[in-house]
């Protein structure tokens, strides 16, 4: 890529170090701010990562999904947005890939991860 | 109206106050140098020509390495005249991105667009195509359909939109927003795509 284009994107606040470092399986909390008219306040939106795309680039994105009453929901969220207030580590999750797209064909008990347990 | 000649650097994204992403375009927008000043008595309408690009001097022509001269510059690869520029300058300035650009300025951009080759009337002009597979249609989903009636007119009408060559022409994408402006390395971020390849030269208007 372009120095130029790099000294452009230099100019995006990356914020990235402050997040903990988590991959696909993982069960993740965010810290989502939203605008009311002129009042900003903080939804939480936890779930599960089921892919990290475009990594160590500025468009990096993540995708989250969780079951909200009854329904899967997923949001996508580039990680340098600014509307991002904290990512959370909840838990790590003992996957074998890195795309967990068989888990939107599955509901329940099919759909559990197991925990992915470090040993020192 | 006043502009600068720039040359397209490539894409990236930024990310607005609302924190919505942006998709936008990096100029390396001048620095230009006035190569001709056409007046109202001379010319009959007034225009700046600027000049953009260093360029070898063993590959100008005598004629235009002269017209460089004249206005005490080293010979340029793109020259283009802008038609009533706003602020008169004289012959040799040199025009930056601070002097006429700042972030939030709504701006239009020329290109050459990406040429595509010979294509069909689907993408070329947007046609639907004829749709269905069924219905006994086999073999014909991206063709154009009739092109006109029979025994009278007994031809087809001059403009009727059918395939060719599409591309490589003078596109203007108007009203993009300049994002950003870096005056250290001649930096200007718009909104938006902008016509043509990579390292191509744009024309950006005010």
């Amino acid at each position: 890529m372009s120095e130029l284009i790099k000294l452009v994107e230099a100019t995006v606040e990356n914020r990235k170090a402050e997040y903990p470092n988590f991959k696909a399986g993982d069960t993740i909390n965010i810290h989502v701010k939203i605008k009311e008219g002129a009042k900003e306040r903080i939804q939480l939106f936890q779930g599960t990562v089921i892919q990290r795309r475009n990594l160590s680039t500025t468009g990096e994105t993540f995708t989250v999904r969780k079951i909200s009453n009854g329904v899967g929901v997923e949001r996508i969220f580039p990680i340098l947005s600014p509307s991002i207030a904290k990512i959370e580590l909840i838990r790590r999750g003992k996957v074998r890939r890195a795309r967990l797209f068989y888990l939107r064909g599955r509901q329940g008990k099919a759909a559990r991860i197991k925990e992915l347990k470090t040993t020192k | 109206m006043s502009g600068l000649i720039g040359k397209k650097i490539g894409m990236t994204s930024l990310y607005n106050a609302d924190g919505q992403a942006l998709a936008c375009t990096v100029i390396q927008a001048g620095p230009c140098v006035v190569t001709q000043v056409r007046s109202e008595e001379k010319d009959g309408y007034k225009a700046l020509q600027l000049a953009f690009g260093e360029k070898k001097e063993k590959n100008t022509t005598m004629p235009m390495l002269g017209h460089f001269k004249k206005a005490g510059t080293t010979p340029k690869q793109k020259v283009v005249e802008f038609k009533y520029f706003e602020v008169d300058h004289e012959l040799g300035t040199t025009l930056s991105i601070q002097d006429l650009f700042i972030e939030g300025d709504f701006v239009d951009v020329i290109g050459n667009a990406k040429g595509r080759g010979f294509q069909g009337v689907v993408k070329r002009h947007g046609f639907a195509g004829v749709g269905g597979q069924t219905h006994g249609q086999h073999n014909r989903a991206r063709h154009p359909g009739s092109i006109g009636a029979c025994s009278f007119p007994s031809r087809v009408f001059k403009g009727i939109r059918m395939g060719g060559r599409m591309g490589n022409n003078r596109v203007k994408i108007q009203n993009l927003r300049v994002l950003k402006v870096i005056p250290e390395q001649n930096l200007l971020v718009v909104s938006g795509s902008v016509p043509g390849s990579k390292n191509s030269f744009v024309i950006i208007e005010k």
